[in-house]
């Protein structure tokens, strides 16, 4: 919520012309979530230094969102707004800085076409990334970057540093593009936004990066983290139950993520989030070869078209990517859909475009929501079951559940199961523990084997292994499958 | 004088102007009556648009089928003078397993005509009703043979005024006998085992002293060594009014031999034969009767308990048909054989929803279970295991094993039933209303249910060890006093406003809440709980999470820091109410990236920011009360810091974690949540042990000012030290709208919940809206009284399981979470 701008060229107050402020007053500036401050800490000839001040009302930003936000919960009251150098510093600045933003000074108009020594600071900068990204996003603009870590808390160093860096820029740089380069980069940094993004946004990026942005190596995660994640569901349900559970709100991410997800599981986020909005494996090489989830869903179909399965219900739909296979190839005369997230069906309804299927197709599809430790009539009558990438999410205590369920109580001829081996995860360059937050679990090839022939052995099936990716000689597929067939 | 069944649809069958209008609104009730006018006008708009026939039958099938699956008394007012029409009624009543009876209202052609003609909407002349009276004339001769348990021709206008209406009970209802019974397992004419457990079970001869009724599920006969015997001392019995016996697939196939039909004489059919044919012909055909006679099932005890011989499911309970029969007696199958040969049975008691107790016998089993409220007693006396008897309503078994093995099993007796607890999507899904023993009818909206199975299964322990979830509780109204947002005078007044006169202060540990469940042994926890995992207990949070990944070192301590509890309470097991200390050992991510993070930005940002002003100040600008707020906040960074910080300290394993219980919620047979406080605390503070943390608290009489001030006081001194609070709660169960308690917090805690600077801005924060956090307290309190109830009175796991998931719907409700 500080920011403040030093320059020293002489006459070091000519600042004061740059940003129509006087150094000699302070003014105050209504915002829509407290009152933004200009004063000058220094104003001599050798050095001047504006402050932007932003005093926010955590009462007023936390009322003047309704209970349809997507962030419906504590984290709205106690927050990091009133202090970071987010979203709000920016709009902030954009707003009191308006015309020196632009470029424009009747005044001194050469001195706002010129670059000029500037320092800018900001104690508490929200930086997801580490002190490291606000380097990589700065300094290609000409900057030098000091960025330190702020302990999270000194009286418990075991907790290591927050999120925030005390950030210093210094370079000589013109004013205007200082001040766009911060309004464009703060939230780039932050991550978040407290307005909803609207359609114009694109229009403001392109604006404010006039000059810089084209050619900035970071570009694309410059744009894709200033559009931010548009989470078009509210998570309010699942967020409050969270916090219920002393748990955070990201270890609650639906088990399926919309558009891009976020980068949990390869080092780099960026790379995750570019690879696709399906895959949950981390990219193991350039990625010139199909991904693993259509090499997966490509398995799965073959094998069904196979085994002559008439009628398939996928257990654990997610967004129906491959309920949507089985719709396009007529051979499946009826199709079941089946998740757990009332929030994956939507999406699954909106991808599928259920609204506006015609109806000889919509009569071949059910979709619904189900959990898998729940026997359910309406599992019974496919002639083959998919668990595609399910039993890992599944608590091992709880696999017995779905064991009666599936195997016990709906009973279909076959029975598709997926899941990574774990031995081939040493290929992942960048994977550190399991391939994605929510497993619970990852199996070797004995321990499928081990599992899915007891499960056999219990129900009268008997169980195929096949491959599915290409396989490693020593670590053999990255995903394994089992096939089971009802005696 | 016409006689229907209770439950039955009556089908009026008559030509238009017959009267039949007329003669239902005479006796049946409005709503009992759907007649096909009526029908044709809701689909039509007109109550005489023939072409809207087809339709106005469809809507009046699809009426009836809906009432008489719910057991509704129906009467169709239509022609039905063609087959066609009264067949696919009567095929609607065996659908729903229902009688149905014909009303014939006989008139002549002329009354029937001259009637039409009065009415101006029946313009279709006498022609129509000459064709319906021809029909009707046609099949009057064989209506008896259509399908209807008993035609009631009523001929002329005479006979039709003076008919009265009597219902009868169907065979299979005795809800009024109230026992106490003792149901009797498969016998198989093992007459010595009988008399054993009769005499076990306190008979002398023929009756009970304390007046008990027996009730035997069937298959007296067949394979066992004295069928004679057996028969003789049951009809004895049957006949002294002091037992009753439903049919078992024996006896039937017994009666069909002694009728001398041909049937495959196999299962221990022959030594029943053999020896019949030693006794006096007499016997023996008193016996036939006897056995020919014996009914299907019963309904007993006001509807709460039936007894069929292989079992019966809900839908089936008082209802006539063949397959309601066929079920009773030989259960549901799945129309497989297996490897025996022998039909492979359909599980139906593990879909069993109903709130009858359903006692049978006919599958034989090494030891009795309850799957669903429901029992099978054949312990396979016979071949030479026990012969069991079911006490009712006291839920006890009573056994003696067998003098030998009578007869060889051709497969062995069945284990265990361990599926009982598998749960279905059908008992927590969609809009759903939970009733409460001390709520009433909690609604559960169906979008709350669908978030909240997708916390439970993706999240929950085994919903074997979830028997309770915390219910939420609501602050004490707000305090107008100065630089309070909370103070224990608001708790007090409120409580005593709703007439109670002492409460319990109890510490607020700030620590999580869970709930752990601990057996005594794993062995308990497998005959208590079901769970074969080998583990004894559990810990869990609100949500029903388990607090760590490996919860054995931590279930295993509290295990033994609960040994005073075993005998204390005569249980095996408990359930407590509790909170792990510290909050940081489960929460520590939360800490870290909420609250320390908030932290550590404010205390990087407002020194620059106070140090910029007292520069500006230096230079002489004008911002005095910018750097002294801006102070202030500093300032409130810092205690803030100090608020979270107190709860954290760092734990190595399990060294540093404490539990401090504060509620004993069930133990076995007994739901002790609703014992006082006094007791709670009391036996709690059996506790030894370095893993369990007190619960300081103090009782207050709310009559008492000096007592209100001390408990005040005790508050001040807690929450000045940075305590969480307290909370307030009536010292015993209050039922109503009482809250079961409120949390008065302290003024630094609160800075944790409302942010560092809440005491800036205290009056906008007065207006929270209490309303629905009390309402929902309420609820959830309600739901979690009742899912002990039914965990301490041994009711079914889905029974458990659905006040313990409303719970958790209702908590996905949107409330200000800083309440």
């Amino acid at each position: 919520m500080l920011l403040t701008i030093s320059t020293t060229a002489p006459p070091a107050t000519d600042l004061g012309f740059l940003l129509h402020k006087h150094p000699g007053r302070v003014q105050r500036f209504g915002q829509s979530f407290g009152e933004a401050t200009v004063f000058y800490p220094e104003a001599d000839e050798r050095r001047c230094t504006a402050a932007l001040l932003l005093d926010v009302d955590p009462v007023a930003l936390a009322r003047s969102r309704g209970k349809g936000s997507p962030d419906f919960s504590l984290s709205q009251y106690v927050n990091d707004r009133p202090y970071a150098a987010s979203s709000l510093l920016a709009v902030a600045l954009a707003d009191v800085f308006r015309t020196a933003r632009a470029g424009r000074c009747a005044a001194r108009p050469e001195l706002a076409s010129t670059p000029l020594p500037l320092e800018i600071r900001l104690p508490a900068l929200p930086c997801r990334g580490g002190p490291e990204l606000a380097g990589r996003l700065f300094a290609p603009l000409g900057w030098r970057v000091t960025a330190e870590p702020v302990p999270l808390d000194e009286g418990f160093p075991e907790w290591g540093d927050s999120r925030y860096v005390r950030l210093t820029l210094d370079g000589t740089v013109r004013l205007a593009d200082a001040l766009n380069h911060l309004y464009v980069l703060l939230p780039v940094l932050d991550e978040a936004k407290h307005y909803w993004i609207a359609p114009d946004e694109i229009d403001k990026l392109i604006r404010a990066g006039e000059g810089w942005l084209r050619d900035h190596p970071e570009r694309d995660l410059i744009v894709r983290r200033y559009m931010g994640r548009r989470w078009t569901m509210a998570r309010a349900a699942l967020a409050r139950l969270a916090e219920l559970g002393d748990e955070t709100e990201e270890q609650l991410e639906p088990a399926v993520a919309e558009d891009a997800p976020p980068g949990r599981t390869a080092g780099d986020e960026a790379a995750a989030a570019e690879a696709g909005a399906e895959t949950e494996e981390p990219a193991a090489e350039p990625a010139k070869r199909k991904p693993l989830n259509t090499q997966r869903r490509q398995a799965v179909l073959e094998t069904l078209e196979e085994l002559g399965a008439v009628s398939v219900i996928d257990l654990g739909c997610g967004q129906g990517e491959l309920v949507g296979a089985l719709l396009s190839r007529p051979r499946f005369a009826r199709v079941g859909g089946m998740d757990v997230s009332p929030m994956a069906l939507t999406i699954a309804a909106r991808k599928l475009k259920l609204e506006r299927m015609p109806d000889a197709k919509r009569a071949r599809l059910t979709l619904f929501q189900g959990a898998l430790t729940y026997t359910d009539k309406r599992l019974a009558g496919y002639d083959a079951a998919v668990l595609m990438e399910v039993i890992e999410h599944v608590d091992p205590p709880r696999l017995a559940a779905l064991e009666r369920v599936v195997f016990g109580h709906a009973k279909p001829a076959h029975v598709l199961v997926t899941t990574p081996n774990v031995e081939y995860n040493v290929r992942y360059e960048f994977l550190t523990g399991l391939r994605h937050a929510d497993h619970r679990f990852e199996w070797t090839r004995a321990e499928f084997a081990a599992w899915a022939e007891g499960v056999a052995a219990r129900h009268g099936y008997r169980v195929a292994f096949r491959p599915v990716g290409e396989e490693d000689p020593e670590v053999g597929p990255p995903t394994q499958m089992g096939v089971f067939t009802r005696d | 004088m016409i006689s229907v069944p209770e439950l039955s649809l009556v089908v009026l069958v008559g030509v238009s102007g017959s009267g039949k209008s007329t003669f239902a609104a005479r006796h049946f009730a409005p709503t009992q009556v759907i007649s096909s006018d009526f029908c044709r006008g809701l689909v039509s708009d007109d109550e005489n648009d023939q072409s809207a026939t087809p339709a106005a039958f469809d809507l009046l099938h699809h009426i009836v089928g809906v009432r008489l699956a719910r057991g509704l008394f129906t009467v169709v007012d239509a022609t039905n003078v063609q087959y066609a029409a009264r067949k696919s009624l009567i095929d609607l009543a065996r659908k729903h397993d229902v009688l149905a009876d014909a009303i014939v209202l006989d008139v002549p052609e002329e009354v029937a005509v001259e009637r039409n003609a009065g009415r101006p909407d029946r313009d279709f002349g006498a022609r129509v009703v000459i064709r319906q009276r021809k029909e009707l004339r046609r099949s009057l001769g064989k209506i008896s043979r259509d399908g209807f348990r008993k035609v009631h021709v009523l001929r002329g206008a005479g006979q039709i005024d003076q008919a009265v209406i009597s219902y009868e009970k169907a065979w299979s209802d005795k809800r009024e006998l109230t026992g106490p019974f003792d149901v009797i397992g498969d016998v198989h004419g093992c007459r010595a085992e009988l008399e054993t457990l009769l005499a076990e079970l306190g008979w002398r001869g023929l009756s009970h002293p304390e007046g008990r009724t027996a009730v035997f599920v069937g298959d007296l006969v067949d394979r066992g060594p004295d069928t004679p015997g057996v028969l003789r001392l049951v009809m004895s019995m049957v006949a002294a009014g002091t037992a009753i016996c439903v049919a078992g697939n024996h006896e039937q196939k017994l009666v069909r031999a002694l009728a001398g039909r041909d049937v495959k004489v196999a299962h221990g059919l022959q030594e029943s034969l053999d020896q019949l044919a030693a006794e006096p012909p007499e016997f023996v055909e008193s016996a036939r009767a006897f056995m020919d006679g014996l009914l299907s099932h019963y309904v007993l005890d006001e509807g709460r308990l039936v007894v069929a011989h292989a079992g019966l499911k809900e839908a089936y309970h008082g209802r006539a048909s063949g397959r309601v029969r066929s079920f009773a007696l030989y259960g549901d199958t799945t129309g497989e054989t297996d490897e025996y040969g022998l039909p492979v049975r359909y599980p139906w008691a593990e879909e069993y929803r109903g709130r009858a107790m359903v006692v049978y016998g006919h599958t034989p089993t090494v030891q009795p279970e309850w799957v669903n409220n429901t029992i099978c007693l054949d312990t396979g006396c016979v071949f030479g295991g026990h012969l069991t008897a079911l006490r009712y309503p006291e839920r006890e078994l009573v056994q003696v094993p067998a003098e030998k093995v009578w007869y060889e099993s051709v497969k062995p007796l069945g284990g265990p039933v361990r599926d009982a607890v598998m749960l279905d999507i059908g008992d927590v899904q969609g809009t759903r209303h939970v009733e409460t023993r001390f709520g009433g009818r909690i609604k559960v909206a169906e979008e709350n249910a669908a978030a909240a199975l997708e916390v439970m299964s993706r999240f929950a322990v085994d919903p074997r060890w979830l028997v309770y979830l915390p219910p939420t509780m609501a602050p004490s109204q707000t305090s107008a006093l100065d630089g309070y947002l909370e103070h224990p005078d608001e708790a007090f007044a409120e409580f005593a406003e709703a007439g109670v006169t002492e409460v319990v202060c109890e510490e607020k540990h700030m620590g999580s809440r869970a709930v752990a469940v601990l057996a005594r042994t794993p062995e308990v926890a497998a005959a208590r709980f079901g769970v074969t995992d080998g583990s004894a207990g559990t810990v869990y949070t609100r949500t029903g999470r388990p607090f760590f990944g490996d919860l054995t070192p931590l279930v295993d301590r509290l295990r033994q820091a609960c040994e005073p509890l075993w005998e204390a309470l005569g249980s095996d097991w408990v359930a407590l109410d509790c909170e792990l200390l510290p909050w940081s050992a489960k929460a520590g991510q939360l800490i870290r990236t909420q609250y320390a993070a908030v932290g550590a930005a404010a205390r990087a940002a407002l020194p620059e920011a106070v140090s910029a002003l007292e520069a500006a100040a230096g230079r002489g600008l004008e911002v005095s009360e910018l750097l002294e707020r801006t102070r202030r906040r500093a300032g409130n960074a810092a205690l803030f810091r100090d608020a979270y910080a107190r709860y954290c300290w760092p734990v190595d394993g399990l060294e540093g974690v404490r539990l401090a219980p504060f509620q004993i919620l069930a133990c076995e047979g007994r739901a002790t949540a609703l014992e006082p406080h006094a007791w709670h605390l009391s036996t709690l503070a059996l506790l030894d042990s370095p893993i369990i943390a007190p619960t300081r608290h103090m009782f207050v009489s709310l009559d008492s000012p000096s007592s209100r001030a001390e408990a005040t006081a005790w508050w001040e001194s807690m929450t000045a030290a940075g305590g969480e609070g307290m909370v307030v709660k009536p010292a015993a169960h209050t039922g109503g709208r009482v809250q079961p308690g409120v949390k008065v917090r302290g003024r630094e805690y609160l800075r944790i919940i409302y942010g560092p600077d809440y005491t800036e801005s205290l009056d906008v924060l007065r207006k929270r809206f209490l309303g629905k956090k009390r309402s929902l307290a309420l609820r959830e309190h309600a739901l979690g009284l009742e899912a002990l109830s039914r965990l301490a009175d041994g009711e079914a796991g889905w029974r458990v399981h659905e006040p313990v998931f409303a719970v958790l719907a209702l908590e996905s409700e949107p409330v200000d979470p800083r309440l």
